[in-house]
């Protein structure tokens, strides 16, 4: 689009381009803001991947006592411990994000379809408030309810006691764990998805379902095979962006997920789902208090630095699915 | 999600050919889960209303409203007034810094973007600051005021190095969740204004600077509106950011001795520091306090929610005629 200008040469000529430079300055700032973020965080960070090298990503140990160690290393800067394996972190914000999109996704393809196509007007009318409200909902009242209603019905209620009894010597199951962090990341997430979706799905043009219901298929294959199919870079960008919000959720999951670095072990069977996990984001608010003793300080301004390079990783994600809609007729904010 | 008339197949197209499509068993059981879905939905929301419904008229009292937190961080009893009070200040701070940035960034983006190349980079700027994660920023705001430029801005531990830790910095920390979305919409509302309203500014003798002043900013009010309640909105929810740059103290606790000032370089809490601590996981131990405070919260941030409807209805304004 060509811009339409004021003609050159008038008398507030000046004043223009001092407006110009003064907004052009201060968006700038957000460039500098985003430098300044990356250079401290990393240049705080530096010592511990430098001491660990590539076995920081590495398993190992046990890292809550190498965390302590940390923590009460000597005082003198030359005896500072930084021995951190972090792999039960990693492994632990990718299974509670992975499963929260993952079943995220489901619902909110669901959702959206029920919402354009087979809801009632009235239910339809109803549930864009429904989801509105699902995504309004601050982050740590949906802890807390997790936390006291939740995690004690799973403690007591799903949880055997030949299940804690196998694992006591390990780990405590009081509820807390990861199938409830799953759970209720994948409710906070999900708003979001189904927003961007229910949007992608009315923008399906008109007649390429007509299209498809003139070949005799039902509103639901319909729907399937043409509305879904053309969302598809839609669909992208909210899994995209729910990743990023997932990755991010910190209180809610310290609260509910079992606040103790352990690999949920798929092997043992129904327990897995019960077994306490901790996240990179989870493990900062927990470790906060520890923020003042400088090794301790660097190791989570580590964690800090892995979820700074994820989030980038997955705006440059969003950018790389949003250039390639541009093939499609389907635009989606 | 407005409704596209045109883009939806005519009302009564599944009617017209009803019976003579096929349902196989697979369909049934998609259309069968999409239902589920649906419903699951609403009865998530309605449980969660209802309980805190129930939970915040069972445990809340006015008292509490009205009186303060017990200094000593173990002891039970007391109110949450100053947690009430912290979540308007952190919350006003927030929107005073972000507003005019977000609206001079929006402006820039859509009226001047020039060079191209820095308005692609401010553009992807703010998508990654939408995209950091709100606890990075917090322990980023952490280093960065607790250089000693800063001093001024928070209380001083030993050393003289400030602690980086007030409702100044909370603030400013959280005009930065709150940005992006002042953007995105100003943008929308900017884009929505068609560019025959411009020429007519121009053609008038006014120069760009004075059309926008003057024009541009009052015709996109509304999205504005809307932007600076959404992110508003995104600030009272935040737990994050007040959790480690408010330091560990459920009153007010003011640094120095300038009326006001000492308060916004004081430290303190907000509702949600509030809910977290007397959560279980916290270390308060007061559950009803927290569910009492967090009926408050949520009752907050609907009517911000509500706000936003108010502010977008309306809307329907057009330029063309």
């Amino acid at each position: 689009m060509t811009k339409a200008a004021p003609a050159e040469g008038q008398p507030g000529d000046r004043t223009d381009q001092r407006t110009e430079l003064v907004l052009g300055a201060l968006s700038a700032a957000v460039l500098l803001l985003i430098a300044f973020m990356i250079v401290f965080v990393f240049t705080k960070a530096w010592p511990s991947f430098s001491h660990n090298g590539l076995a920081w990503f590495g398993g190992g140990g046990n890292v809550d006592e190498q965390l302590t160690n940390i923590f009460n290393s000597p005082a003198d800067p030359g005896d500072y411990v930084y021995t951190l394996h972090a792999w039960p972190l990693l492994y632990s914000t990718a299974l509670i994000t992975g499963g929260a999109v993952l079943i995220g996704t489901a619902l909110s393809l669901l959702s959206a379809m029920f919402i354009v196509e087979f809801a009632p007007p009235w239910l339809a009318k109803v549930l864009q408030p429904v989801i509105r409200l699902l995504a309004a909902v601050p982050s740590v009242i949906y802890g807390l309810i997790a936390l006291l209603v939740l995690v004690p019905f799973v403690g007591n209620d799903l949880i055997s006691g030949d299940e804690k009894e196998s694992v006591q010597f390990v780990i405590q199951l009081d509820g807390t764990g990861l199938i409830v962090g799953v759970l209720v990341l994948t409710v906070m997430i999900s708003p979001i998805m189904i927003a961007i979706v229910t949007d992608a799905l009315r923008s399906v043009p008109r007649g390429w379902t007509e299209g498809a219901a003139a070949l005799g298929v039902n509103r639901f294959r319909a729907l399937r095979t043409v509305g879904l199919r053309a969302a598809r870079p839609a669909i992208v960008a909210a899994a995209v962006l729910a990743t990023a919000r997932a990755l991010g959720e910190a209180i809610m999951l310290s609260m509910v997920s079992g606040s103790h670095a352990f690999a949920p072990n798929p092997l043992d069977g129904v327990t897995f789902f019960f077994e306490p996990a901790l996240t990179f984001a989870a493990a900062i608010v927990d470790h906060a208090d520890e923020l003042s003793v400088t090794p301790s300080g660097q190791t989570i301004y580590a964690f800090a630095a892995v979820l700074l390079i994820s989030s980038a990783f997955l705006s440059f994600a969003g950018w790389v699915a949003r250039r390639s809609m541009r093939k499609y007729t389907l635009a989606a904010r | 999600m407005s409704t596209h008339a045109q883009t939806r197949p005519a009302p009564g197209l599944w009617e017209r050919i009803r019976g003579n499509e096929s349902w196989s068993i697979g369909d049934r059981i998609g259309v069968g889960l999409a239902w589920g879905a649906g419903l699951l939905l609403c009865a998530i929301a309605a449980a969660i209303v209802l309980y805190m419904l129930v939970r915040g008229l069972q445990y809340l009292s006015f008292s509490d409203v009205f009186s303060h937190p017990l200094p000593g961080l173990g002891e039970t009893g007391g109110g949450f007034l100053d947690p009430i009070l912290g979540t308007f200040v952190v919350a006003m701070l927030g929107t005073v810094i972000a507003g005019p940035l977000g609206v001079s960034i929006a402006v820039w983006l859509t009226e001047y973007a020039r060079p191209a190349w820095l308005a692609r980079a401010v553009e992807s700027g703010v998508e990654i600051v939408a995209g950091t994660p709100s606890i990075v920023l917090a322990i980023f705001g952490l280093i960065v005021f607790q250089q000693s430029f800063f001093s001024f801005l928070s209380p001083t531990g030993e050393g003289a190095t400030p602690l980086g830790r007030s409702f100044i910095v909370a603030g400013a920390m959280m005009s930065l969740i709150a940005l992006p979305l002042v953007v995105g919409a100003t943008r929308e509302a900017l884009h929505s204004i068609p560019r025959h309203v411009r020429e007519a500014s121009y053609a008038l003798g006014k120069d760009r600077a004075s059309t926008i002043r003057r024009v541009l900013l009052p015709a996109s009010r509304r999205g504005i509106g809307t932007g600076v309640t959404l992110g508003m909105g995104r600030i009272i929810g935040d737990t994050a950011i007040v959790f480690i740059l408010l330091g560990a103290t459920l009153r007010f606790e003011p640094n120095g001795g300038l009326p006001g000032w000492d308060l916004l370089t004081g430290n303190g809490s907000t509702l949600t520091t509030y809910v977290f601590h007397n959560s279980p996981a916290g270390e308060g131990g007061q559950p009803e306090k927290a569910y009492a405070a967090a009926f408050v919260l949520l009752a907050i941030v609907l009517a911000l929610n509500f706000a936003v409807d108010m502010i977008t209805r309306g809307r329907g304004k057009s330029w063309t005629h």
